[in-house]
């Protein structure tokens, strides 16, 4: 049981610090369908989430996957969903569901080499784009890459804070080597770990509007069977939760579910800097690559070039004000991925000329080492 | 038991809900939503623990206006959401509603893995033979032979019958009406969402404006006085061979067995879960 785990020393898999994650952050329901290189969570997850009262429950396929999450979290269950690319795709639908009605939820996408089935067993980071754009209409959403077991268990609970906070989906993007790499770490003692949990409404179930925003942007959120009834739709709905068309209503609407996560953004914005004070040359990267990159940077280090790191751990909302000051700074910028460039292009957007910025791109199936990123690094 | 319909109206349609609602006049959805509400007001429910969620489609418009807790879905999901609602807070008595495109098209494979799956929930099946919201394409449930706007000149697949289907997929409980049939209609409704497992009414309505027109069936009043000639109870229809079946609505309870639900499955579950950790 989780609790019997905490400040002890482990050898876990990235999959399995996420279930644990989830564990501590307060899930407790999860369903997923079985998927490679994702399965480990739900199977972690099967067996665990019984012992603390907790639900597992295997769909029929990903979009009942993702269905199931929402109906649990509107009745007030913390709710996550585990999967890679192709179950990824089948959840978009649902997952605007989410966005649209509010619902907070997590998506642990273990990313696989794609497109369609892809390469199954292989690493990529292809589906960066997908989680920011992937269900239609303009919607908010948040994007975290984790990059190390260590990570996969806070960011983990740092998701389940932001969903709840923002009452938003929040979707961890991990990738098939930081899933499958066996890591020491030690899961810290459960009480200390920050919790976030979603603000009931106080008001009498009369003068509830389950649609109002506080002074967040972000309504109150009762759940089903609490007294407090109330409509959910995925139509665009007045603060009442009914449908409308009104242009003053929809735009009222609009405005707000994007303006929640942009007042949010000191909060959801998360990089860390390795060696940037007096960095010549730097790395963007995010993911197990950024893993590579501070190798790289290290050894570029010892060779007398002035490199840093800068690694993202939100990926959406973009952290522009974390990447600009870096691109002020630095007279070259490599961005290295496991795709052919989907985080470079809002690295380019945000440059404008400050810096010249170098894609390095992977898509035959293997990691990034940190030799071919010293390689390049040094050339900048 | 008389049922005072002011009373019901007052008590269930949302006041703050900005009515009228979208439904053509003569529709069929109205009668299924009043036989809905007469089921709960006979079972003494309290609105707090009721849970109507839908999909998309006309009939999936009947939570908006009901003062439950309602979950409006996506297309064919209602299933999905509810599996998660029920599976996480067993206490609350969920209602699906869909029509027979939702239910059976899109939203297919939910609708036999949740016959299969045996939850404690309710599944409402409005069967017009047609999409009616999006003007009239054919569904699962469109006749062979008939015409919508996807099949101007006759169609040429084979209609699903829905509630042998969720027999063979292992409902505990199946029923039929008819919108003609609306006493007995809440009277399934009420034993559907009595019985402890996942129990399924398919009710017959018209689409008189979409599917009715199309294939010269009349208008609302034709349509239901054709389903008053055409239907067989479950008792006659057993009598009758399949030849003098065709073109009948067998109406009643078609399927009615016990079966573990997941829900009570699951404790134990999580009573075996505990027990494993135990000799660890």
């Amino acid at each position: 049981m989780i609790s019997d785990l905490e400040n002890k020393r482990l050898l876990l898999q990235g999959n399995e610090a996420v279930a644990y994650g989830a564990l501590a952050a307060g899930c407790r329901f999860f369903a997923g369908y079985p998927i490679t290189p994702a399965t480990e969570i739900s199977e972690l997850l099967a067996a665990e989430l019984p012992k603390v009262g907790g639900t597992f429950a295997q769909m029929e396929d990903e979009i009942a996957s993702m269905g199931a999450i929402i109906g649990a979290s509107l009745a007030g269950v913390k709710s996550m969903t585990a999967t890679s690319g192709p179950g990824f795709s089948l959840m978009q639908e649902n997952l605007g569901y989410a966005c649209v009605a509010e619902v907070p939820c997590v998506i642990v996408n273990v990313m696989r080499g794609g497109p369609s089935t892809g390469l199954p067993t292989c690493p990529s980071q292809g589906d960066v784009q997908m989680a920011r754009w992937g269900t239609h209409g303009d919607h908010p959403i948040i994007v975290l890459a984790t990059s190390s077991v260590e990570d996969s268990f806070s960011i983990t609970v740092k998701a389940f804070n932001l969903s709840e906070q923002f009452r938003v989906p929040v979707i961890i993007l991990s990738d098939e080597v930081v899933a499958h790499t066996r890591e020491c770490v030690q899961l810290p003692e459960l009480k200390r770990i920050r919790i976030v949990d979603r603000i009931r409404p106080s008001v009498p179930p009369d003068w509830y509007k389950p649609y109002e925003g506080d002074n967040r942007g972000v309504p109150h959120m009762a759940a089903f069977g609490d007294g407090y009834r109330h409509h959910v739709t995925g139509l665009i709905h007045d603060e009442h939760g009914f449908p409308t068309q009104k242009e003053n209503e929809v735009l009222h609407f609009q405005n707000r579910l994007t303006q929640k996560i942009t007042r949010g953004f000191p909060e959801i914005m998360m990089t860390r800097n390795f060696m940037l004070e007096d960095a010549e040359v730097a790395v963007i990267a995010y993911g197990s690559v950024a893993r590579s990159a501070y190798k790289a940077v290290e050894d570029a280090r010892k060779q007398g070039t002035k490199a840093g790191l800068l690694q993202l751990i939100t990926l959406f909302p973009f952290c522009r004000s974390q990447v600009t000051p870096v691109l002020e700074q630095c007279r070259a910028v490599l961005v290295p991925e496991m795709n052919m460039g989907q985080i470079s292009r809002e690295v380019q957007r945000v440059n404008q000329g400050k810096s010249i910025v170098v894609k390095h791109n992977r898509i035959d199936g293997n990691f990034i080492t940190p030799q071919e990123l010293y390689t390049q690094l040094v050339k900048l | 038991m008389t049922i005072p319909a002011q009373a019901i109206r007052h008590k269930y349609l949302r006041h703050n809900k900005k009515f009228p609602h979208v439904w053509c006049p003569g529709c069929g959805n109205g009668i299924v939503m009043a036989a809905l509400l007469r089921a709960i007001y006979r079972m003494e429910l309290s609105k707090d623990e009721i849970v109507l969620a839908s999909g998309i489609g006309c009939s999936s418009r009947m939570p908006t206006y009901t003062d439950f807790n309602t979950l409006h879905t996506t297309h064919g999901r209602a299933l999905t959401f509810a599996t998660g609602l029920k599976l996480a807070k067993p206490s609350l008595n969920v209602v699906t509603i869909m029509g027979d495109g939702d239910a059976t098209a899109i939203g297919g494979n939910h609708f036999i893995h949740a016959a299969r799956r045996n939850l404690n929930l309710t599944a409402i099946i409005v069967n017009n033979s047609i999409y009616g919201m999006t003007g009239g394409q054919y569904s699962p449930t469109t006749p062979f032979g008939s015409k919508s706007t996807t099949s101007l000149y006759g169609h040429i697949e084979h209609d699903f019958s829905i509630a042998e289907l969720a027999v063979t997929a292992g409902a505990s409980f199946v029923a039929r009406a008819t919108v003609y049939h609306a006493a007995l209609m809440d009277k399934l409704i009420e034993q559907a969402m009595r019985k402890r497992g996942f129990a399924v009414v398919e009710v017959i309505s018209n689409c008189h404006v979409q599917y009715g027109r199309r294939n010269k069936l009349g208008g609302a009043v034709e349509m239901l006085k054709t389903y008053r000639d055409n239907a067989v109870t479950v008792k006659k229809a057993e009598k009758l061979s399949a030849e003098e079946l065709a073109g009948k609505i067998t109406i009643g309870v078609l399927t009615d067995r016990e079966m573990p639900i997941s829900t009570e499955e699951y404790k134990k579950v999580r009573q075996r879960a505990n027990e494993a950790e135990g000799e660890l």
